[in-house]
């Protein structure tokens, strides 16, 4: 099984440390975040982490049980890019004079969907949101024009298959929770879960 | 990342009530919750940042046994040893900073064998916190990789919620540790007092599934239609109070079944279906068929690398049924043909509906002559050596004659917690206490100490090497100040026996560092006021032992043997179960 990339979504408790105690999981078995985010979601009280590492489904698999296993993470799900829909954001600073006089701005913006945020006389930040291909692209078109400065967001992204947590979320409030309430979910999908 | 900007919530909101409020201190509250808890004893040590909480226990002493411990390690082995013998929650004390680094190593070893333990740690006032205080340390994320969960207290109004959320995470589920860290300012905040409500539920946690019948449904086809089928049981059972559900599971299938160490009492051990035990000092049938039945039914076991083996090669030629309540267990090191999560309380007696009943006497003859293998190849020498010095193995079989299996064993760990867990014998459930997943040096005395608490009509035997027992011999003043009757029996053969052991066999007799010298432990022992022995010879033992158990109070007797003894069979590391060394 090969690694490829995978978004991790946990939906949690809004908990101090809760941060940490995930970040663990991770890091005890020395794998890497390549992003992470943190936000709250459309449930009141619900946050919402999306994670994504370069491992193996295999692996990810287990991090991923090892993460829903925590007491106040209500559900970890993980995602290989087709699964989903995200979307980086990332920002650019570069200065006004050179921008104005050497690169069509007009077709900068066009091509690149970028926008410029802030113009001043000295600089100018434009800021792009796509995947880490494109965003990438940007810097080296604007690199030659003196790039002062560049950040980029953690991944957040979308399941496509999901309809948010609204409905989980009552499950998890049912103290006993009936007979169709389907708890083990990944036995569900045994067949793709279970082959390793 | 992006930080959000709402507070987090507190552990439980606070509910509108009617009910009417007395004004108490946090320290009253921490304790109030014990005694809602059903707590009745308290291991622990004090420290400044916990005096508030220490100063309230002056009042409660009528209702909560205190047990001064001479380190906190000492305290949180002990709540362990309580906790395994009794099947409720340990309770320890510490102070902050080093009191609370101190606990780290019995957390850890309560995570990996699952022990329910609550433990409080006093840490400084809420507004020192982050100022490098004195003895501020940051307990919170120093033991969260070691908790089940773990919970900063700043202010008093928490401290009900928070410790009935604590109690009940400790002990449903699967157990584990959980610390909750109190600042010192709540521990002297009064409040309003609304009485103790238990937690019975947490949103985002789910202590145990509704069981799945279509998996159980599966899981008695495949049973049914094995030929060699081969049950493994691990602690689950003990901790899902399922021993019985679990007897008539194998007696009505005639299964034969073999224990992982923390499984090995489950199922007395001269029943008929009870093949031994599993693992890298396991015996020989469990290990070697396991590599032969056709399906293999895991029952509340983890697959821990010493039961294993090389995985890659660990009855690749069976179906694998997986029972357990924890589902990151499940697949994780092997994968399961049919898993059932769930607690074993529910699913074995689900499983054993549907099971056929049957027996497999050419299969467990199997067993049987494996077993006569091993018996004929180190077992007889072992327990009855005609070399001059003593075997670890004679003493136990000594001990299990005069203790007929009915004492509780606390092991510490090396050759003698091998051997004593090979050879004891057990007639009830939660007799074998010992430190399997941690591996945890100095285990055994504190251990035993909580032991007998947890099960005062019972005889606690602390089996403990010369090596292990200088780790935390300062739990002697314990035993001394409480009079607690503990049975302290160390075997000493005057080395690190099972690094030694592994230095003879895999790094050409290099004994690097292995040779211990031990103080006179009976000398020792003495200036605890503890009575005790040292015996060499053989003659001896009987009587040593018959005076050991006898003795009204604790006593400490010590076995001299082989120095260069080592405990077989033996996995060695990388090898597969079916490549086990009968010497």
């Amino acid at each position: 099984m090969s690694k490829q990339e995978f978004t991790l979504t946990v939906y949690t408790e809004n908990q101090i440390g809760l941060l940490n105690r995930i970040a663990i999981i991770f890091s005890r078995r020395k794998i890497n975040i390549e992003s992470l985010n943190t936000s709250s979601t459309e449930v009141e009280g619900i946050h919402r982490f999306t994670i994504v590492i370069h491992e193996t489904e295999e692996v990810v698999k287990k991090l991923s049980r090892q993460i829903e296993k925590q007491v106040e993470v209500l559900r970890a799900y993980y995602n290989n890019n087709e699964e989903i829909v995200w979307q980086e954001m990332a920002m650019y600073k570069v200065p006004t004079d050179e921008i104005a006089e050497k690169v069509k701005v007009e077709r900068l913006l066009r091509q690149y969907g970028a926008r410029a945020v802030v113009i001043r006389k000295d600089y100018t930040i434009f800021e792009a949101t796509g995947h880490r291909e494109e965003t990438d692209k940007l810097i080296s078109v604007l690199e030659p024009y003196g790039l002062l400065e560049f950040v980029r967001s953690g991944r957040v992204a979308i399941i496509k298959a999901t309809r948010g947590f609204h409905e989980k979320l009552k499950e998890f409030e049912k103290r006993q929770p009936g007979e169709e309430v389907v708890e083990n979910e990944f036995l569900n999908r045994k067949d793709e879960v279970f082959s390793m | 990342m992006s930080t959000t900007t709402t507070a987090p919530k507190k552990v439980v909101e606070e509910k509108a009530t009617t009910k009417p409020t007395t004004s108490i201190s946090g320290s009253v509250a921490v304790l109030e919750a014990f005694l809602a808890e059903g707590v009745d004893t308290i291991f622990g040590y004090p420290g400044g940042a916990i005096m508030p909480i220490y100063d309230a226990l002056y009042d409660y002493q009528d209702k909560l046994k205190h047990i001064l411990v001479r380190h906190e390690q000492g305290g949180i082995h002990a709540a362990q040893g309580y906790a395994r013998t009794s099947g409720r929650v340990g309770v320890v004390f510490a102070t902050s900073g080093p009191g609370a680094t101190n606990l780290v190593t019995g957390l850890a070893d309560a995570m990996i064998d699952s022990t329910p333990v609550v433990a409080i740690t006093g840490q400084v006032f809420a507004h020192l916190l982050g100022t490098d205080a004195f003895q501020e340390t940051d307990v919170i994320n120093i033991t969260t990789p070691v908790t089940k969960w773990n919970y900063q207290v700043t202010d008093a109004t928490e401290i009900p919620a928070v410790l009935a959320k604590a109690f009940y995470i400790a002990k449903s589920g699967r157990p584990g540790p959980v610390l909750i860290d109190i600042t010192k300012n709540a521990q002297l905040q009064k409040f309003d007092y609304a009485g103790y409500e238990k937690c019975d539920h947490v949103r985002s946690y789910r202590a145990k599934p509704n069981v799945r019948k279509e998996y159980i449904e599966e899981a008695a086809q495949l049973i049914n239609s094995a030929e060699k089928p081969f049950v493994l049981f691990g602690q689950g059972v003990i901790l899902g109070k399922a021993e019985n559900e679990f007897r008539k599971f194998i007696e009505k299938s005639g299964i034969p079944a073999a224990a992982t160490i923390l499984g090995l009492s489950a199922l007395t051990t001269d029943h008929p279906l009870h093949v031994g035990m599993l693992g890298m000092h396991g015996n020989y049938g469990p290990n070697v068929l396991t590599n032969e039945c056709d399906v293999l039914i895991a029952v509340g076991m983890r697959f821990d690398d010493r039961v294993t083996g090389r995985l890659d090669k660990y009855a690749k030629q069976a179906k694998v049924v997986h029972l357990d309540i924890d589902p990151a267990e499940i697949d994780k090191n092997v994968k399961a043909t049919v898993p059932v999560w769930g607690d074993c309380k529910e699913t074995l007696p689900l499983l054993t509906e549907l099971v056929e009943s049957k027996v497999y006497p050419q299969w467990l003859q199997r067993f049987r002559d494996h077993q006569q293998q091993e018996e004929e190849a180190c077992i007889h020498a072992e327990l009855n050596p005609t070399t001059e010095q003593m075997t670890m193995g004679e003493v136990i079989k000594t001990l299990n004659e005069l203790t007929k299996g009915d004492a509780v064993i606390v092991t510490d760990v090396g050759q003698h917690q091998m051997v004593a867990c090979r050879y004891a014998k057990f007639t009830q459930s939660k007799s074998n206490v010992t430190s399997g997943g941690l591996g945890t040096m100095g285990f055994a005395l504190p251990a035993a100490i909580g032991a007998k608490f947890g099960a005062p009509e019972r005889t606690v035997v602390a089996i403990i090497g010369d090596g292990g027992f200088q780790m935390t011999l300062q739990e002697l003043g314990t035993i001394m100040q409480c009079g607690i009757q503990v049975k302290i029996l160390i075997l000493n053969n005057q080395f690190l026996g099972m690094v030694r052991q592994w230095q003879q066999l895999f790094h050409d007799r290099r004994y690097s560092f292995v040779d211990i010298t031990s103080p006179d432990f009976v000398q020792l022992a003495k200036a605890y006021h503890i009575e005790g022995a040292s015996i060499s010879e053989r003659t001896g033992l009987e009587g040593a032992l018959k005076k050991m158990l006898e003795h009204d109070g604790s006593y400490l007797l010590e076995v001299m043997v082989g120095k260069e003894n080592n405990v077989f069979p033996m996995v060695p590391q990388g090898c597969s179960v079916a490549e086990i060394r009968l010497k």
